[in-house]
């Protein structure tokens, strides 16, 4: 019964983990265009110049000329950004010690998650001469991963749970921040006691898990081990669900951050395909109140733009 | 040092100063200039100002006069409210939308970026000048009264006209540098809020400093200039201008103005026509001795690059970033040229790239590539050696970090400096600090608004330019040149210089980079930079 509440529980958690993280995308991606707000150094300026900070507005008569964009750039900041948190450790060495083992704890935990997800269809779905080694490897990956995973993540969220209640940053810290912090010790601290005590060879997780990938809602433990591994998944069920409702859905913002502020650098031609949609931004109505600005909620940004200001 | 101790602060004693810089207290600057009781005395607010107006620091920019009744208390806090909702509308704030809601939803609170902040660091780190601390007064504004969500989400803060007055103030400390935002891990951007509370402001409440504003803006739009020039006193400077070159190059020139069919619509801050007349005069003379078809405009508004909207407004801006491509337009020319000005660059350059369609969207260029690809094409003789003093480089914020100029001017000064006399700031290029004078502060003077400035705005620039020159002799007869291509930077510059008297004292000088180029001119009479204090 209580392993059963743990698959739906799972379900729910993931299924809404995905929704929330899609609503999310969708949000950002859908916002109007706005005026340019980039800030160099632009990882994806060609030509050598991402690595000084310039731009193709240094170009004599850039606007004849094919911006050179390069993905390798973008990719040579974004990918140890995301790894190693380098902004963080180049600019906020203390927050970065704390920062650092909390993220990438995360992204074992999370990446050990997709193993045995992936490991759990295979053993599922594919036969045997294949998922004999593939369930192999997972067993030997997932609990040194995993298990290094769950205690960098619960000493970075101790350390960050530290430091925001630091003199320094205690005034700028809400009541939640420090519950999500201690989320995540409950999530971890109740997974790691589980796979100290009762399941070292991660044995009951995997089984549990290749279970909710085959959509069989079979008993996993029983007794007190049963009961840890509902706690632990009801936990990490919940946090995933919760994380993309919270301003930790930064990782979906960043990319937006990044790629559609701080980088966005494309020039808006003339005769191009920006040029309908700003017309139409600029036909839309405006309602500032301020008496200079002129507008009555009827009047275009165009309409105010183009008034007469001599008088 | 007295400083907040809490952003809850914000709204409490009113009236009273919520933070207080004591400048012996201050960190020292480099020699000669490391005796911090040799320095100048910060200029006390008046007991009048502090009586008229809401208090917030040691200063005053925006003059938001002390409500009398309840109602005006009332409508500052509704006011505000209202506008902070606007800025969540696609209709109202679809220019900055995206940006605004990434830093009020992601910050962290991390205090990442404190480290870059070049006020709240010359502060002595008060707590008051920390990027974060306004926008964390912005954010618990939002989510508590207008989104009216638990306090525990995303913390408290009480909400009266003294907060809403004091926060206004708050942003006019902020010198939109966005250095802070460079820094930032997750791509939060503090400096946009401060600009974000700037527009609340002046487009909902009608509340701006008068000089960016009624005398900045407005009065371009109006007669065709901040400086309050007319068409046909912009003639006739250019006309004097152009004689007074003439005498000091030996080289006859004749501005073009209106000059229909000219490749080039060269578009000066008409604030150097005003203050600094060389700055033209040597464009000119650069430009026709490389045989460019260009002109100037009389058409109002058309020989004043400058457009203040940038900092606080978005339909000023519009508004006059529209009129100068009609203006382009009439003139039929192929693009514009943008003289040395950050703001007015990065303004019709990157943040107008978005408003102008059709037959306004006429290309816009630097300057500086512009003189660069003079230099390497070979018209002009230069003669190094006629440069031979120490250089250093400003590198202008919206220039360089907000638009990836960085390496033209190198070019340049590489041309007309001789080897071993160019050295740059530490840090430079898009790390740079900003002059100090950014976001308008160096046109603002109200108050003692000009001492608050450049003990706390520039008094990082002043320090990195004594840093350049530590090598050097400070002996005032050894000149040295600090190399400024942006009218408000130079202004900032010069401001700098007079307060700490660096010119008598230390023989520090500033100027643009086109007089560099004439200085080093073979055809030009020697002695184009004149080292005469003006």
């Amino acid at each position: 019964m209580m392993t059963t509440f743990a698959y739906v529980v799972a379900y729910l958690g993931l299924v809404f983990f995905l929704i929330a993280c899609i609503a999310r995308f969708m949000m950002w991606s859908k916002m109007p265009m706005h005026v340019r707000w980039e800030l160099y150094p632009v990882a994806h300026e060609g030509g050598g110049k991402a690595a000084y900070g310039g731009s193709y507005l240094e170009d004599t008569e850039w606007w004849t000329k094919k911006r050179e964009v390069s993905l390798f750039g973008e990719l040579k900041v974004m990918v140890p950004e995301i790894l190693f948190l380098v902004a963080l450790r180049e600019h906020n060495k203390k927050l970065w010690t704390r920062s650092f083992p909390f993220h990438f704890g995360l992204y074992l935990v999370g990446g050990v998650t997709a193993l045995m997800l992936a490991g759990g269809l295979v053993v599922g779905y594919l036969p045997e001469n294949i998922a004999a080694p593939v369930a192999k490897i997972v067993n030997l990956v997932a609990p040194f991963l995993g298990g290094a995973g769950l205690v960098l993540g619960i000493i970075g969220a101790i350390g960050l749970f530290m430091r925001r209640r630091s003199r320094a940053l205690r005034d700028y810290t809400a009541p939640a921040d420090l519950f999500n912090l201690v989320f995540f010790i409950a999530a971890f601290g109740v997974s790691l006691v589980s796979l100290v005590v009762y399941d070292r060879d991660f044995s009951m997780v995997t089984t549990f898990i290749t279970n909710l990938v085959t959509f069989d809602l079979a008993p996993v433990g029983a007794g007190p081990a049963g009961l840890l591994l509902t706690l632990s998944v009801v936990l990490l069920a919940l946090l995933t669900a919760y994380i993309p409702t919270t301003h930790m859905s930064h990782f979906i913002g960043k990319y937006f951050a990044y790629h559609s502020i701080r980088w966005s650098d494309e020039p808006n031609l003339a005769g191009g395909r920006q040029e309908g949609t700003i017309q139409e931004l600029l036909s839309r109505p405006v309602t500032w109140s301020a008496p200079h600005i002129g507008a009555d909620g009827k009047k275009s940004w165009l309409d105010v733009t183009l008034e007469d200001q001599t008088k | 040092m007295k400083q907040p101790n809490s952003v809850k602060d914000m709204g409490k004693n009113p009236g009273e100063p919520l933070a207080q810089i004591n400048q012996y207290e201050q960190i020292p600057l480099p020699p000669p200039f490391d005796k911090i009781d040799e320095e100048p005395e910060f200029a006390q607010l008046s007991d009048a100002a502090r009586e008229k107006y809401v208090v917030l620091d040691d200063t005053i920019a925006v003059n938001i006069e002390k409500p009398k009744t309840k109602e005006e208390e009332d409508k500052l806090v509704n006011g505000f409210l209202s506008g902070l909702e606007k800025l969540f509308s696609v209709d109202d704030n679809w220019t900055f939308l995206q940006p605004f809601e990434m830093s009020m939803e992601h910050c962290a609170k991390c205090h990442t970026c404190s480290d870059a902040c070049p006020i709240f660091q010359e502060s002595g780190e008060n707590e008051l000048y920390r990027p974060v601390y306004r926008s964390e007064i912005l954010r618990r504004i939002y989510f508590k009264y207008v989104k009216k969500a638990s306090p525990s989400l995303h913390g408290d803060i009480d909400l009266n006209w003294e907060t809403v007055a004091r926060l206004i103030e708050l942003s006019y400390r902020c010198n939109l540098c966005r250095r802070c935002a460079q820094t930032c891990p997750i791509g939060a951007d503090n400096a946009l809020l401060s600009r974000e509370i700037r527009k609340i402001a002046s487009m909902e409440m009608g509340i701006v400093p008068k000089e960016i504003h009624d005398d900045g803006s407005v009065l371009q739009l109006r007669v065709g200039s901040s400086t309050g020039m007319t068409p046909m006193i912009v003639k006739d400077n250019i006309e004097f201008i152009d004689e007074d070159t003439a005498e000091r190059t030996g080289i006859t020139i004749e501005t073009p103005f209106d000059k229909v069919g000219a490749d080039i619509l060269l578009i000066h801050n008409a604030g150097e026509i005003m203050a600094w007349p060389e700055n033209p005069g040597a464009f000119a003379t650069v430009f026709e001795a490389a045989g460019l078809s260009w002109t100037l405009s009389s058409d109002a508004i058309g020989y004043d690059g400058i457009n203040y909207g940038v900092w606080y407004d978005d339909v000023q801006f519009a508004r006059v970033a529209v009129r100068h491509a009609a203006i382009a337009k009439k003139l039929g020319v192929r693009k514009i040229v943008l003289g040395e000005c950050g703001h007015a660059h990065k303004a019709l350059t990157v943040i107008a790239d978005k408003v102008l369609t059709g037959d306004l969207n006429i290309p816009r260029e630097s300057s500086m590539v512009t003189l660069r690809d003079i230099i390497r094409s070979g018209v002009l003789k230069l003669d190094k050696s006629r440069n031979d003093f120490p250089v250093t480089l400003h590198d202008p914020c919206n220039l360089v970090r907000l638009m990836g100029i960085v390496s033209p001017q190198r070019e340049i000064i590489d041309a007309v400096v001789p080897e071993g006399r160019f050295r740059e700031m530490a840090p430079h290029g898009v790390e740079n600090y900003c002059c100090g004078g950014g976001s308008g502060f160096a046109i603002m003077s109200g108050h003692n608004f000009k001492d608050w400035r450049h003990r706390m705005t520039g008094r990082r620039k002043f320090r990195q330019i004594l840093n350049a020159f530590q090598d050097e002799s400070m002996d005032p007869s050894h000149m040295k040149y600090v190399c400024a291509p942006c009218s408000n930077c130079k202004g900032q510059i010069r401001d700098i210089i007079t307060y700490y008297d660096a010119f008598e004292k230390a023989g520090i000088y500033y100027g643009g980079l086109v007089e560099l180029i004439v200085n080093a001119m073979v055809d030009v009479k020697p002695g184009f930079i004149d080292w005469e204090w003006h």
